[in-house]
């Protein structure tokens, strides 16, 4: 009796791949392909493409204060270059890049202990981790800001008990920008942590089985089995971590206030393209940097997919 | 074809109706409606009982408030004009008028102001002169803002000090602030907080420095250094908490919460300090005490029409109001800005009795008026980030006013090539 399901499954494995063959290029099914993939080739060249040639060629041009521009080449580029902000903002977006990062192995190590067989309540974990993920991020930046506060805020509080002076967390240049990047931390772990434990998810328990069989403990088992086996999901997600920091905005805008004199040392990239772009009605100077950062994104981005090769395991 | 007419009919019908309710630029209910564009939500009353004595005075026109925060409403407007969805008739600052008016988005008034001969006269001369452009004038005032001293007349009470008078100067104000300041109950004594308009420029104006002068910054003159030493100083000494300190509770939130007991403020907060029950029985006002000479600085508002309003004959209509003794008259009983036209604003002092308000307009006399020039935005932007460290108690504030006074020549020489 048992014979009869396998069976079944050859014949039905048979079947399906009788009809992938005769998916020759070129056939009327590989067209049809095309007409479904047509909405999102539309709204990508729409959304994206247009306003990204829109974006090059004003970046060679003067904005007048309510329209109309005229070209005036590459000066817009000399005058990102020569900013000292530019590279301030920079710096501070790469702060932001590696701080950002933190919350993949946060991610790891609470869906690998997460995934451990019996556990109950996962989907409250779930649910209480991700929370911070879909809340906006003006109403997180406004409760962190309260917390944060240095007269009353609820972290010098708790810090207090632990004998630490009172602190203007994100006030003071020499800690602001480390006070942003932990509100970005908590509110994006959530994210990569559905992430991470569909991925663990998918190594099968035979392997963790024959490890313990042969002795290995829990962190033998985590470092030998479960990262190398989620290293194409780390990666996909380190790729979207570092685009989304390096892109990183409204929540510095919401934190920051405008009198801050930890704004030069807390400015993103993206921050500084809003004020000049909406501030101080210079949109030339502006696409410019967007283009420069872009380059910066597409640059790195690049460096990441040639280093994957060392380390990213696909079983 | 039947179907055709009727259809035809029906989109006559509203228009015709239209046509016979008033005039041109109208909408289907035969009323013009005007939008107007404010960010102050304290002065939505007093906009809206001017609103109604309008509207009733004009039926066929109604007025609709778009009142948009002031953190966004200029970065809004900008788009707005660009999109053409900009309100018909919208508040005007010193800070962004050249802008507008040198980018022709705003409706030239001169011509409208002689036809229906408009008070301009009865507004102060110097802020009416802010709102025109190369010899047309482009908006009317509707109030004006003077910055005073506010104190806690408790806490000087409690320290045994006499209230401030006009005969203060900067050395009484450090004396008693040193005297205010109680560590223990984190009271602070001053607010020396970095803001351009209600505390850096009365302070440079004050040390007989400026801000702009002849299209060149004032930043590096000692004058203006010594003006902000005052500021700095009493950061340095711990008698003004700390810039890192004031930007999570600003100078005007503790002064209300009773954490400071003297604070350099705009009299268009007073309505706002009245409904502080605690201020409203002991709060007190004296005009600005003097440095090297008596200086404060004056700022309005004005009402301006947009350009690209389709609907620019009742825009004027509302303007024309505005500018007039009626509604300056409901704006002072309000009491939540000084109206600007002469003689109206008795009602303003009267309507908060236990505040000297009388002080903001008697400093009218040595007001400097708010600095500004094409792109204001511009070089103004450049200030928080190069004073915050000396306003927070790093020092340096010599150097930085020279760098900032260098970089402000920059831009200023930028905009005059532009």
């Amino acid at each position: 009796m048992s014979v009869f399901p396998a069976t079944a499954a050859a014949k039905a494995a048979g079947r399906s791949r009788t009809s992938a063959s005769g998916t020759r290029p070129g056939s009327r099914n590989q067209r049809s392909a095309y007409w479904f993939i047509a909405p999102l080739g539309l709204g990508f060249a729409v959304f994206y493409f247009w306003p990204l040639l829109q974006t090059l060629y004003f970046s060679f041009t003067e904005f007048g204060a309510f329209g109309g521009h005229t070209f005036i080449g590459t000066d817009n580029y000399l005058r990102v270059v020569k900013d000292v902000t530019v590279w301030q903002a920079l710096g501070n977006t790469l702060i932001y890049c590696v701080i950002g990062l933190m919350a993949l192995p946060i991610a790891i190590v609470v869906a690998s202990l997460l995934n451990r067989r019996g556990l109950r309540g996962v989907s409250v974990y779930r649910a209480l981790y991700f929370i911070p993920f879909v809340t906006l991020p003006v109403a997180v930046g406004l409760v962190w800001n309260w917390l944060y506060n240095g007269d009353f805020g609820l972290v010098n509080e708790i810090l207090s008990w632990f004998g630490v002076d009172r602190h203007y967390w994100v006030s003071d240049p020499s800690t602001a920008v480390y006070a942003i990047g932990t509100v970005m931390v908590w509110s994006t772990t959530g994210y990569y942590l559905v992430i991470f434990m569909a991925g663990v998810k998918g190594i099968p328990q035979d392997y963790y089985e024959a490890a313990e069989l042969d002795g290995a403990g829990p962190l033998r088992r985590f470092f030998t089995i479960t990262l190398p086996l989620l290293s194409p999901t780390i990666f996909f997600a380190s790729v979207i971590c570092m685009i989304n920091s390096l892109q990183t905005f409204d929540l510095i805008y919401i934190m920051m206030a405008e009198k801050n004199p930890a704004i030069g040392d807390t400015q993103s990239v993206v921050g500084l393209f809003y004020k000049w772009a909406f501030v101080e009605n210079a949109q030339g100077a502006a696409a410019a940097l967007a283009f420069l950062l872009m380059l910066v994104i597409a640059a790195l981005t690049y460096l990441q997919f040639r280093i994957q090769k060392r380390w990213v395991h696909y079983a | 074809m039947r179907r055709r007419t009727l259809l035809g009919g029906a989109v006559a019908a509203p228009l015709l109706a239209a046509c016979s309710g008033g005039g041109g630029g109208t909408d289907s209910g035969g009323r013009t409606t005007l939008s107007y564009g404010m960010w102050d939500p304290a002065q939505v009353p007093g906009m809206e009982r001017i609103i109604a004595a309008f509207e009733k005075r004009n039926p066929e026109i109604s007025v609709r408030i778009q009142l948009t925060p002031w953190a966004s409403y200029w970065t809004t407007l900008k788009t707005s004009m660009r999109g053409g969805t900009a309100p018909d008739v919208f508040w005007m600052n010193a800070v962004n008028f050249q802008l507008y008016a040198a980018n022709g988005v705003l409706e030239p008034l001169s011509g409208h102001i002689k036809a229906d001969a408009t008070p301009v006269d009865r507004h102060p001369k110097a802020l009416v002169k802010l709102y025109s452009y190369r010899g047309t004038q482009y908006g009317l005032p509707k109030d004006f803002d003077t910055i005073g001293l506010w104190y806690n007349k408790q806490l000087f009470d409690k320290a045994g000090i006499t209230y401030p008078d006009a005969s203060w100067t900067w050395d009484d104000v450090r004396d008693a602030a040193a005297e205010l300041t109680d560590p223990h109950r984190r009271v602070h004594g001053f607010a020396a907080e970095m803001d351009r308009q209600i505390k850096i420029y009365p302070a440079i104006c004050g040390a007989d420095g400026y801000v702009l002068e002849n299209g060149r910054s004032g930043f590096g003159d000692e004058r203006s250094i010594e003006g902000m030493r005052f500021l700095t100083d009493m950061v340095d000494r711990g008698w003004s908490p700390p810039q890192s300190a004031m930007v999570e509770s600003v100078g005007r939130v503790r002064y209300w919460s009773e954490k400071v007991a003297m604070n350099y403020d705009l009299s268009a907060m007073a309505g706002q300090m009245y409904a502080v029950p605690a201020l409203k029985d002991h709060g007190g006002i004296a005009v600005l005490p003097q440095g090297k000479r008596r200086a404060t600085i004056i700022h309005g508002l004005a009402n301006v029409v947009s350009a690209k309003s389709d609907k620019k004959a009742a825009a004027w209509k509302f303007v024309h109001f505005m500018a007039g003794r009626e509604a300056a008259e409901i704006q002072a009983k309000a009491g939540a800005t000084i109206s600007s036209y002469e003689g109206t604003q008795d009602a303003w002092i009267k309507s908060m009795p236990e505040f000297d308000l009388k002080h903001f307009i008697e400093m009218q006399e040595y007001a400097v008026p708010y600095p500004s020039s094409k792109n204001t935005a511009v070089w103004e932007n450049l200030q928080y980030p190069l004073l915050g460290a000396a306003f927070s108690g790093k020092g340096g504030i010599e150097s930085a006013a020279r760098t900032l006074g260098e970089q402000m020549d920059r831009a200023l020489k930028e905009e005059r090539d532009s």
